[in-house]
């Protein structure tokens, strides 16, 4: 479903962060990405999620390019969820800006209806991040780009929101690509492994996922 | 060497026309550390760790309200005497990096904080690049400036600035954060080393995996209140020992464990 | 020490003034026509209980012509900040769609600080012919650039906050963007920049009315006070000059300190 083809990514000093780097996601498949800090991991997320234009290579997502504005079908989810809403909204019209989740599935990410009228400064990280997954959950939406999304969360919520997040995904048939540091959490959700080193992806190969 | 009895601390906030209210951000926190130990203090964003650390220095801005009982070496911890031993016996591993004055070289900065514990300036400097060896921090990395420095370098020149400071209480506020494991693994031995010399450590951090391999004790803060407090020892296998259904839950719900939930701790998360 | 206390001061303070500019504003209708009546037998007389600030050399009441004159700057000055602030705000929202627009907005804003303010100012207002029209329009195109600048940069420091870039891959417009995002965020500036600007422009229209390029002869606008006690000053006629010149001071010195108290408040 999602394939990128001979990626290339270097920043204005032209080390090469990403050096033909292809990949192919498949609708409902959990794919787990390792690496170093500063391996290019978050680059080679937000070059497929539409946030960065590659300098050499191509995205399709079905067979067609990423569109050049509208709805991307590949929803980058990023570590910091402060940042990723505006601090003048109150939380329902961030958790609305691009849909209107059910109520069913609010409840299913423990969002609570207290929370709405709030702004995003009241909610603490984890009850936040959860706002931003349901947000990128618009119908149209594909792929989903997890970047360290559950690495400040105490266990309790990291659990929470994977598993929320898991049935939405089974259900609806959504690609995952899992962005972590975490090796037994990869371990966990991710049945196929890459790690990106020196700009090049390889196959981390290890036992099967066991589900949880 | 440092006991907290009973810490209970209230922080204004500021409701719709000014008027002012307060929000009890800790509740009745008591902590026993002892020197050539790491203690650490584990809980989710917001569980008010990092104001525990703030409290313990006399960092915190006015107004606040705060009661309970900190004694130190047998002594109560008051605002004077908590600004008089920062910096010597008192020491913060600070969270941000931006702690680090980033117009001065490694070196110099690590002696200025020797020079404040009261080393003589021409002792300071050799200490300072002592301690930087220490921590594995080479000769290009001593004349760098915090910008040259990879996060995790960084991070080990705050923990030789505790180190020269001889301080005998170090409080690391998430040491581990934004590290890939290595670094992290480098910064951790660090103060484990330290407590090796008989200093009491309190490492603050959102995740229990990266205190157990160093802590003999760790404590579980949940919304400004202590949850327990067990030895590192205790968290394995099933997790039977811990003493309350949260800390259970917290343990198995890592991924390294079951990555589920037992019926109790359903109950208790939703509480 | 409290977050509350500058916030206070600055709704007392505002609320002082507005009662101060609504009085000033308002007294169009409680004088009349006193600013324009004539006494032939008190020409040029100096402060007494028929007269609180003495007359002109028509028989003027003073008083009555400095209110009348400081109403009428209110009301240019106010005309010209809003203007000017709307100029400001759409040219940094203008900045915003893209590296090419701003940098021709850059260099507008670049090109009109770099030539004295005042001499601007006349040569617009001489090129439309004078008049209140003439006036607001040539102090609002002078004015707008300190504070475009100021709101771009602003700006700018949300560009590449992850929020707009997860706005727009939620498949929302660029119009969208700048409406609901870019918008709110400036909004206070913008308040306390007119604000700001306020002072500014009733300085310049009296300035420009005094230089004779600005209001008609016929108003009582301060510019023209001040301009008329010119040729009385060096005769001992000290009234004439002092107390329109100490009303201009103090409505534009309480605007100007509102302005930065709310600049902090906000």
């Amino acid at each position: 479903m999602l394939n990128a083809y001979r990626l290339h990514h270097a920043f204005a000093d032209q080390t090469a962060v990403l050096d033909n780097v292809s990949l192919s996601l498949e609708a409902g498949e959990w794919l787990g990405l390792s690496g170093h800090s500063g391996a290019g991991k978050s680059t080679l997320g937000q070059l497929l999620a539409g946030h960065l234009a590659p300098q050499a290579g191509t995205i399709e997502v079905d067979g067609e390019a990423l569109p050049r504005s509208g709805l991307q079908p590949v929803q980058w989810l990023p570590q910091a969820p402060e940042l990723s809403v505006n601090p003048r909204w109150r939380v329902k019209r961030i958790l609305e800006e691009a849909w209107t989740p059910p109520a069913e599935l609010r409840e299913a990410f423990g969002i609570e209806p207290g929370w709405l009228n709030r702004y995003p400064g009241a909610l603490s990280g984890g009850e936040l991040q959860r706002v931003c997954v349901l947000r990128a959950l618009a119908p149209g939406v594909r792929c989903l780009v997890a970047d360290e999304i559950s690495s400040m969360l105490d266990p309790l919520t990291q659990l929470a929101l994977w598993q929320a997040l898991r049935e939405v995904v089974d259900e609806r048939r959504l690609g995952v690509l899992v962005i972590s540091h975490d090796a037994a959490l990869l371990e966990r959700l991710c049945p196929r492994q890459l790690t990106l080193s020196e700009g090049r992806l390889s196959p981390s190969v290890r036992h099967g996922a066991q589900s949880a | 060497m440092l006991t907290i009895e009973h810490l209970t601390l209230q922080l204004p906030y500021y409701a719709p026309w000014w008027r002012r209210r307060w929000a009890e951000v800790l509740s009745d926190v008591s902590l026993e550390l002892h020197p050539g130990e790491v203690h650490a203090v584990v809980g989710a964003s917001g569980a008010g760790k990092s104001l525990l650390a703030h409290a313990l220095l006399g960092l915190l801005p006015e107004p606040k309200r705060q009661t309970g009982r900190l004694t130190f070496h047998r002594q109560v911890l008051t605002a004077a005497r908590q600004r008089q031993l920062r910096g010597r016996e008192l020491a913060l591993i600070p969270q941000s990096l931006d702690a680090l004055d980033p117009l001065v070289r490694s070196q110099r900065q690590v002696s200025w904080a020797a020079n404040r514990a009261g080393d003589a300036r021409a002792n300071a400097w050799q200490a300072a690049g002592q301690a930087l060896t220490h921590y594995q921090l080479d000769e290009r990395s001593k004349q760098a400036f915090p910008h040259e420095l990879s996060g995790g370098m960084a991070r080990r020149v705050l923990v030789a600035m505790a180190h020269v400071s001889h301080a005998q209480l170090i409080i690391a506020d998430e040491p581990s954060v934004g590290l890939d494991p290595q670094q992290r693994d480098r910064v951790l031995d660090a103060l484990a080393a330290l407590a090796r010399q008989g200093k009491a450590v309190l490492l603050i951090t959102h995740d229990l995996r990266h205190a157990l391999p160093i802590a003999q004790r760790v404590t579980l803060m949940r919304q400004g209140r202590c949850v327990e407090t067990a030895f590192a020892s205790a968290f394995q296998g099933d997790g039977d020992t811990l003493a309350t259904d949260y800390a259970q839950a917290l343990w198995q719900a890592l991924p390294d464990n079951h990555f589920g939930v037992t019926p109790t701790a359903q109950a208790q998360n939703v509480a | 020490m409290s977050r509350a206390q500058p916030r206070r001061d600055a709704l007392w303070m505002g609320a002082a003034i507005a009662v101060l500019l609504v009085a000033l504003l308002s007294s169009r209708w409680w004088l009349g026509d006193t600013p324009g009546q004539m006494h032939f037998d008190a020409r040029l007389a100096a402060p007494s209980l028929d007269h609180w600030l003495g007359t002109d050399a028509l028989g003027r009441d003073l008083w009555a012509r400095t209110l009348a004159g400081l109403s009428l700057s209110i009301g240019v000055g106010s005309l010209a900040a809003l203007i000017g602030t709307f100029i400001a705000l759409g040219m940094a929202l203008l900045a915003m769609l893209g590296p090419r627009f701003d940098a021709l907005v850059a260099l507008v804003i670049d090109t009109l600080l770099s030539v004295p303010h005042l001499i601007l100012l006349l040569l617009i207002a001489f090129a439309l012919g004078g008049g209140t029209q003439a006036v607001i329009i040539a102090v609002a195109v002078t004015h707008w650039p300190r504070l475009a600048r100021l709101l771009r940069a602003e700006l700018l420091q949300l560009r590449h906050a992850p929020y707009i870039a997860m706005s727009r891959a939620l498949g929302k417009s660029q119009c969208f963007v700048m409406v609901y995002h870019y918008l709110p965020q400036v909004l206070p500036q913008c308040v306390v920049g007119a604000l700001l600007l306020f002072p500014h422009a009733i300085l310049h229209e009296a300035a420009l009315t005094f230089l004779g390029v600005g209001l008609d002869p016929s108003q009582p606008a301060i510019g023209l006070l001040l301009a008329d006690a010119m040729r009385y000053l060096s005769s001992g006629v000290w009234w004439l000059g002092l107390f329109p010149g100490l009303g201009l001071l103090l409505v534009v010195l309480s605007l100007e300190r509102l302005a930065s108290h709310w600049r902090h408040a906000l």
